[in-house]
């Protein structure tokens, strides 16, 4: 098992002519994802450099090839209309990889989607994996480790990119495997979030922990340590980046900012050990505080 | 994006909110004719700089004669202003605001940022103003009134007389009041702010409303589609390494430390400054050469870290996912023969490419260059080393 995507779900890449959303579509291909067309104003009719067929609206790809997930490398004036128009053609899961979106415009979008029940992971991140089955993204399949019988199986739920590399790697260092890793992205309007992500990892009999790794900016990591407090019954580790970052600063992510007091990393680790979560000092002993935690 | 409060006073202007006569000058000569125009009993010269704690370094005057206006804006402009926000360097004044000082009989304050949690936009308002929100916020978190914009709708007339209503004021005065929040709450949408503040929004004497001071940040990410706004960047007010690190699309911030990193990915980047704090050095910069780094972008960031004189080692540290090993080893050599290394240089490097990246280093041999075996022993080393 694993959460929200799997070796079924079908794929579709908006934007997949462009230069990222080719080269990844290539990449998820070869994993394994089942990426069944792409969509590029326009170009309706033709095939990809990858052979599956484009199409000039998402309604049209949906009802051309039955896709339920899409993957979003829209450039960011046009990337909340993006997710709105796969919201709107029937899309279940909208993966938004693209960086640099106005914050208004996740505003508005994220309402849009919420009313249609559509989930939605990004901006600004990227994307979801469950190992061995299906990867929509830009991570690097190789350093996953599928589930299989006698190990045991971790969830992942970053704000970052590449810290999210580093604790799947420490993890599959250590012999543990992956169900899902979702990198929920680092802008500070976004779709699903910790309290959503830790929900779906406890109700998941594959899932035997917990890795959730947060960042200064915010409350969220505040509110998903209350969550998990009343309702998680699973070992969660975390990992909170920016203990040294100056306040007021915006630190690479949108949502990286201590502002007004708020977001400090400190007030977050403190919350997660109230909750009864394993924090790590360094972001070195995540897989080692999980081995520990796991027994 | 930051701007200057002249400049927040001409978008204030130009969507109708009130406020007092105003003019900007960068000569202290221009200053006494400025105060002659405005033909006020009482004139307020205020510097014009990014930074905070102009008041108490004396960059904030009521001046009562064209003379006094000359004198101050010659001095602001002259010597540079320190305060608590700016280091013992201080900051260089380049223009002068003259405005006039209205007399006040109340102070309000006014304020729109993004709620993250409830991801809408929330003005604030409340009666104590002229002081910091975070004061208020601290000290009487009930003195805070909120209305919350609807994602689509934004914010509603009904919302911002209640507000006014809340905060005290009736009549023409509560009128006058919700007409500038629902200006304040239009603004923020329609410029793709990050704050939109007031403060104070003043009650003259003569029973105007009025703002007096204004801070609006934008969100860098909304920026490409306003003109205007870019128009108003002021390069003089950021670090220059920090400006030539965004050419090449690297994020980059200045920090106090002595030892450089240059890191792939923004949260990766400050988990390597805690690590480094953890074993007892302290971070130069965060870098985040990005995803998509060209050859010349992570040369041009070594050439950035090593600018600076402070940096006595460098933690190289890549997850190489879309950013590949061999992409950052090949700079590495490259920055080896056109920058030079001069201070040690500690390299950990993981993921896609990783092993022809370790072989093009051991080839290289260059002999400042550490390999590191993991996220530990590359903070350790780096460590030892200042």
């Amino acid at each position: 098992m694993s959460i929200l995507v799997d070796r079924n779900t079908r794929v579709l890449c908006q934007g997949i002519t462009g230069k990222a959303g080719a080269f990844h579509t290539k990449h998820c291909l070869e994993y394994g994802t089942k990426m069944v067309g792409g969509v590029t104003p326009g170009k309706g009719g033709q095939k990809s450099e990858h052979g599956l067929p484009v199409f000039n609206t998402v309604h049209e790809a949906v009802a051309g090839t039955g896709a339920d997930a899409t993957m979003i490398f829209v450039p960011a004036p046009g990337a909340a209309a993006a997710a709105m128009e796969a919201a709107d053609a029937g899309i279940k899961l909208v993966v938004l990889i693209t960086e640099g979106v106005p914050a208004v415009d996740m505003v508005k979008a994220r309402k849009y989607l919420d009313d249609k029940g559509v989930r939605m992971i990004g901006p600004n991140c990227p994307g979801i994996i469950s190992p061995g089955q299906c990867k929509i993204g830009i991570m690097p399949g190789y350093i996953h480790t599928p589930p299989a019988k006698g190990k045991k199986s971790v969830g992942i739920i970053s704000r970052s990119g590449t810290l999210t590399y580093e604790a799947v790697w420490q993890c599959s260092q250590r012999g543990f495997a992956q169900s899902t890793c979702v990198g929920i992205g680092g802008d500070p309007v976004k779709g699903l979030n910790y309290i959503e992500l830790l929900q779906l990892f406890n109700d998941d009999p594959e899932t035997d922990a917990i890795v959730m790794i947060g960042e200064i900016g915010g409350t969220d990591e505040e509110n998903a340590a209350a969550f998990a407090k009343k309702n998680i019954s699973k070992p969660v580790v975390a990992f909170i980046a920016g203990q040294t970052a100056p306040p007021g600063r915006r630190m690479g992510h949108a949502g990286a900012i201590i502002s007004g007091g708020e977001g400090t990393a400190q007030s977050k680790m403190a919350a997660l050990r109230d909750a009864g979560i394993a924090v790590c000092d360094s972001p070195a002993t995540m897989g080692e505080t999980l081995a520990k935690r796991l027994g | 994006m930051k701007i200057h409060e002249y400049q927040a006073r001409s978008i204030m202007a130009a969507v109708g909110i009130p406020i007092p006569p105003s003019e900007v000058v960068d000569r202290g000569e221009d200053a006494a004719k400025v105060f002659k125009k405005i033909g006020s009993k009482q004139v307020v010269v205020k510097a014009q700089v990014h930074a905070g704690g102009r008041g108490k370094a004396g960059y904030v005057k009521l001046v009562g004669t064209a003379d006094e206006a000359a004198q101050h804006a010659t001095r602001m402009l002259r010597e540079p202003m320190v305060s608590v926000q700016t280091g013992p360097q201080g900051v260089k004044v380049r223009k002068v605001l003259l405005a006039d000082a209205v007399e006040i009989a109340k102070e309000y304050y006014l304020g729109v940022v993004l709620d993250r949690a409830k991801r809408v936009p929330v003005l604030m308002a409340s009666a104590e103003g002229g002081v910091e929100i975070e004061e208020v916020a601290k000290k009487h978190p009930d003195a805070i009134k909120k209305a919350w914009f609807h994602p689509h709708l934004g914010l509603q007339k009904f919302q911002t007389d209640a507000l006014a209503s809340q905060i005290g004021l009736s009549g023409d005065k509560a009128k006058a009041a919700s007409d500038i929040m629902l200006k304040l709450g239009k603004l923020f949408l329609d410029k793709d702010c990050s704050i939109a503040e007031i403060n104070p929004l003043v009650e003259t004497k003569d029973g105007r409303i009025l703002a007096l001071d204004a801070k609006f940040n934008f969100d860098d990410n909304g920026l490409f589609r306003h003109a205007d706004i870019m128009e108003m960047f002021d390069p003089a007010e950021e670090n220059p390494n920090e400006l030539r690190a965004k050419e090449f699309n690297l994020s980059y911030i200045a920090l106090d430390g002595n030892i450089g990193c240059l890191v792939n990915g923004a949260g990766l980047a400050m988990a390597t400054m805690d690590i480094i704090k953890l074993h007892g050095g302290e971070p130069a910069n965060f870098l985040d050469v990005g995803g998509s780094v060209t050859p010349e972008g992570a040369v041009e960031a070594f050439r950035i870290i090593l600018s600076d004189s402070r940096v006595k080692a460098i933690l190289v540290n890549i997850f190489g996912g879309i950013a590949k090993c061999d992409v950052i080893a090949d700079a590495l050599i490259k920055a080896a023969k056109e920058v030079g290394f001069k201070v040690p240089v500690v390299v950990r490097l993981e993921g896609t490419n990783v092993e022809i990246a370790r072989k093009m280093l051991k080839d290289a041999a260059i002999p400042q260059l550490h390999a590191a075996t993991d996220l530990t022993d590359a903070a350790k080393k780096v460590c030892s080393f200042v």
